[in-house]
């Protein structure tokens, strides 16, 4: 499953950064799967959790003299702080676990397309308050002067962590009580899972990913902004984790690298490419709409998404793998 | 009494686009449990056929340069025709798969049509003027109300009306009601599922463009973006609607007008710019208040 391999030590500046880009993003789908894959409610509240971990490690390390001129409201103490990378970017996560408690005790009653409505809700709520918050927020301009310290290391690194720690939430109690929640709603509740408090805990974790995935992508660009956190974000990342298979840790991560693939493929040939003598190129705007029919053409070819149910294994023993059946009303 | 009128038809206006778009996406939702996210591309497409594919700021008419009457035919029929057209290309291969996946295939359809537009108007937004003359006011009960609202509220009502008598007094209404109850067991009893889907999604298509024709009429521009706002919020109605409900769609659709009217209004000026927080807030509140939608009788939990 870790078969994370840091391959362009030797690559260009532009497939660097692309890399870079993947591992934040894949930080942010694996915090995703921890939450949908494990409990089925499809949210699309999480890059909510994305703004409030980026804006989190403004606030904590823009430098003093700069917040003066952009993020002239906030309290004294943020105000002077300027902390190293990973101390403000873990920080970042846990201010977006912290909101994610109340939230997800709030939200995690509900089931199915009314759980994911609310947190639609919750995410147009982060993104409203953000987006007009000017004191502490600079409202919807951006703040400059982010320290760049996300590069292809530090991101693999906290790719592979992020992964890690999904494996172990979804293969300790809460992770395999929630699963059953999800496949056997009434059988769990009469052996006794709490659903709710469950989900919460789930929702949590991934938020605390979630966050740390957003003060990555701000320390990776430098610059955060309330739209970079809203919508094509969410749908990106939900394309990747149902792309590559919902309910499995290597579908997350496999959408995440196939989808990228496939965006700097039609980048590379929206700039153009010469074979041979003819070289030809695509006309701008195009490779969107390449990403949008090859999306579709794989949902259609495999509807439970590239890996399915299944996860990858090291060792191959195709006889364990975890069956799961749908029950038959 | 003068100066509540306006905000009241501030409200029923805008609550009549949310409804309009409420009710094309459940009667998606109804028959094939597809939210159907390119529905606000819809609204764009349709408001970009009324102009000639150019990059240009300014560009000529294309469905625009027609009488009356018949641009409004023609808007419906391209609506239809495209909605039809992504059944066919699109959802029909994925009939079997689960709404997640649905879902994500519709967003691919609408980056897909967003980028049409996008390769072949640019992103710039375009100034369209359509009817110019409905933005007069007219004097209604002592207050000045713009034609294009209250023109708006009976564009709406009409439909609404012609909708209900095709759902209550037509076989094929008949049939998708039915369909949208339990399709399982309408597909048992004899309805003919694609006739009925597609069907559903060229009203769902036509109604799509009757928004655009408000909407382009109301701004008088044309932007690749402008079906998204009204999609999400169209989208949360039909949820607190309770979803496959139709008369709930419309009434969230009406209610959420309604709501976000109110708020500007009695908002305090320095926490108004939050007015949509307080929206969702709201929303959220009726989620947990009726998890299975305002007009959802009975609980959505399965019984054991």
């Amino acid at each position: 499953m870790l078969i994370v391999v840091p391959i362009d030590l030797f690559a260009s500046g532009v497939t660097t950064r692309t890399f870079t880009e993947m591992f934040v993003q894949m930080v942010l789908v694996v915090g995703l799967y921890l939450f949908v894959g494990n409990s089925g409610v499809i949210s699309f509240g999480h890059v909510g959790f994305m703004c409030i971990g980026a804006y989190a490690t403004a606030w904590l390390t823009v430098p003093p003299m700069m917040k003066q001129f952009t993020i002239k409201g906030l309290p004294e103490i943020l105000a002077q702080a300027q902390l190293p990378f990973l101390p403000s970017v873990l920080l970042a996560g846990l201010l977006a676990a912290a909101v994610a408690v109340p939230v997800g005790l709030v939200l995690m009653r509900l089931s199915g397309i009314a759980a994911s409505i609310a947190t639609f809700a919750f995410l147009a709520i982060v993104n409203n308050v953000y987006s007009n918050w000017d004191a502490w927020t600079a409202g919807t301009s951006s703040i400059v002067g982010i320290p760049t310290e996300t590069n292809i290391w530090t991101s693999w690194l906290f790719a592979s962590a992020a992964i890690l720690v999904a494996y172990a939430y979804s293969v300790s109690r809460f992770g395999l009580a929630l699963r059953s929640a999800r496949d056997e709603p009434v059988a769990a509740a009469a052996a006794g899972i709490d659903m709710v408090f469950q989900r919460t805990i789930a929702f949590v974790g991934s938020a605390f990913l979630c966050g740390v995935a957003g003060a990555l992508y701000a320390h990776f660009l430098g610059v955060v902004n309330p739209d970079a956190f809203f919508l094509s974000v969410t749908f990106t990342a939900l394309a990747m984790l149902i792309l590559g298979g919902m309910s499995s840790l290597s579908g997350a991560v496999t959408g995440v690298v196939f989808v990228t693939l496939l965006i700097s493929l039609f980048r590379t040939l929206e700039r153009g490419v010469s074979v041979g003598d003819a070289s030809f190129s695509l006309p701008a705007g195009s490779q969107e709409i390449a990403i949008g029919i090859a999306m579709i053409l794989v949902l259609i070819r495999r509807p439970a998404g590239l890996i399915g149910n299944r996860e990858f294994k090291w060792t191959r023993s195709p006889a364990k793998a975890e069956r799961r059946h749908k029950p038959a009303i | 009494m003068a100066g509540l009128l306006q905000p009241l038809f501030d409200a029923i206006s805008l609550g009549s686009i949310y409804a309009l778009g409420a009710l094309g996406i459940a009667l998606i939702f109804g028959v094939m449990r597809l939210i159907n996210f390119a529905h606000g591309h819809y609204i764009a497409f349709c408001v970009f056929a009324l102009l000639i594919p150019s990059t240009e700021v300014v560009t000529g008419m294309l469905l625009g340069a027609l009488p009356s009457w018949l641009i409004v035919l023609s808007v419906l029929g391209v609506g239809a025709l495209l909605s039809i057209a992504s059944e066919v290309v699109v959802f029909r291969r994925l009939r079997n798969a689960n709404p997640a996946v649905l879902m994500i295939a519709s967003f691919a359809l609408g980056i897909v049509i967003q980028n049409v537009l996008l390769v072949s108007y640019s992103s710039r937004p375009k100034s369209v003027s359509l009817w110019p003359e409905l933005s007069l006011p007219v004097e209604f009960f002592g207050a000045s109300i713009p034609l294009l609202q209250v023109l708006t509220v009976l564009v709406t009502v009409v439909l609404l009306l012609g909708l209900v008598f095709f759902l209550k007094r037509t076989r094929f209404g008949l049939e998708m009601r039915a369909a949208a109850e339990n399709f399982t067991m309408a597909r048992m009893l004899g309805v003919r599922a694609n006739r009925i889907i597609l069907l559903a999604f060229g009203i769902s298509g036509a109604l799509a463009g009757a928004i655009a024709l408000v909407l382009v009429s109301q701004t008088g521009t044309a932007d690749i973006r402008m079906g998204l706002p009204i999609m999400l919020i169209a989208f949360v109605a039909t949820v607190i609607g309770g979803m496959g409900s139709l008369q709930g769609a419309v009434f969230a659709g009406f209610l959420l007008g309604a709501i976000s009217v109110t708020l500007q209004l009695l908002l305090p000026l320095d926490i108004r710019p939050f007015r949509d927080a307080f929206l969702y807030l709201a929303v959220i509140a009726c989620l947990i208040w009726r998890p299975e939608g305002l007009f959802r009788a009975g609980p959505s939990s399965e019984r054991v």
